[in-house]
């Protein structure tokens, strides 16, 4: 049994409503930036999941992206393996 | 004639539910999220609050607790279920309503008063109402943008499963899809609406057309359990 770490990135889906990413996107003009468009706000959630493989302990971050840190309706999402070394030290 | 109102890490509007029901004319108790047993409940109603702090996404983690799945049996077997803002939010996130609620388009948390057109009156939620009647109710939340896919809205409006639309001149408060405040299941037992009924139940808070959906959903529950 190994440890993996993953982060998980979740996104509004593309046609759906991110009233966060407007409300950035209308911010700039403060920050005199007026060259940036197209602001989307999603969510990064890291997680470390034991496993027999890196491919078992993925298929538990997918089920969870699924069900759980995303709504497939108006999100998508997908997963990246991490290293750990700073959780390592850690221990 | 007994109404289980579900009681959630976070939830807030419990009470007023109860009390609502009650005034409905239901024998009404609160429900522990974590005891899965319903305790005899006719019908089921998922308060208003922020269930598990609306983190993740508002009614994400509620989803889960040990008594959505008594909830989500009584609704298969064809039980009223009523949820009420958070708990609209998390019938959607159970799947037992269609569609999804997004941030308020306006960034804001709109707490007010609105009107709603109910579209039917054939429905266990809507069948006390009055023809003709638009409803005043007050709104409070930071996420009621109703949502869905183009083609899943066109099929909803086409089954009549939009059930309460924002009218009048008090407006959408949320940037709302085609108005939508109130959706029914397919099978029409279960409803998730956004406005609150429960505080607009006494003529002191400043309107009781909430009662009329509460004493639908009572009297409906109550034919059905003569019917049984």
């Amino acid at each position: 049994m190994s440890t993996y770490r993953f982060c998980v990135s979740v996104m509004p889906k593309p046609g759906i409503l991110d009233p966060q990413g407007r409300a950035v996107e209308g911010s700039l003009p403060h920050l005199g930036v007026d060259s940036v468009h197209e602001v989307r706000v999603g969510r990064r959630v890291e997680l470390s999941v034991d496993g027999a493989s890196e491919g078992a302990a993925r298929a538990v971050v997918e089920r969870l992206a699924d069900e759980l840190f995303a709504n497939p309706l108006i999100e998508s999402w997908s997963v990246e393996a991490m290293a750990r070394p700073a959780l390592e030290a850690a221990r | 004639m007994k109404v289980g109102v579900v009681v959630f890490p976070g939830s807030n509007c419990d009470r007023d539910a109860i009390h609502a029901a009650r005034l409905a004319g239901a024998q009404a108790e609160p429900l522990w999220h974590e005891d899965p047993d319903l305790h005899g409940a006719d019908a089921v109603i998922l308060p208003g609050g922020f269930a598990y702090g609306d983190y993740l996404r508002a009614g994400a983690l509620a989803r889960f607790s040990p008594i959505m799945g008594s909830v989500r049996e009584h609704a298969e077997r064809g039980g009223l279920v009523l949820g009420i803002c958070n708990g609209f939010q998390v019938l959607a996130e159970a799947g037992l309503v269609p569609g999804a609620l997004l941030r308020n388009a306006s960034l804001r948390f709109e707490h007010r008063w609105v009107r709603l057109t109910v579209t039917r009156r054939d429905t266990a939620f809507t069948s006390a109402i009055p023809p003709d009647v638009t409803l005043l109710m007050p709104v409070a939340h930071g996420e009621g943008c109703y949502t869905s896919p183009d083609d899943k809205l066109d099929a909803l409006e086409a089954r009549g499963g939009v059930l309460f639309r924002y009218v009048g001149p008090e407006g959408n408060p949320n940037g709302s899809a085609r108005d939508v405040a109130g959706v029914l299941s397919e099978r029409e037992n279960v409803c998730g609406l956004m406005p609150h009924p429960e505080r607009a139940s006494e003529r002191l808070l400043g309107s009781d057309d909430g009662l009329l959906l509460l004493r639908s959903l009572v009297t409906s529950a109550g034919q059905r359990l003569a019917a049984a």
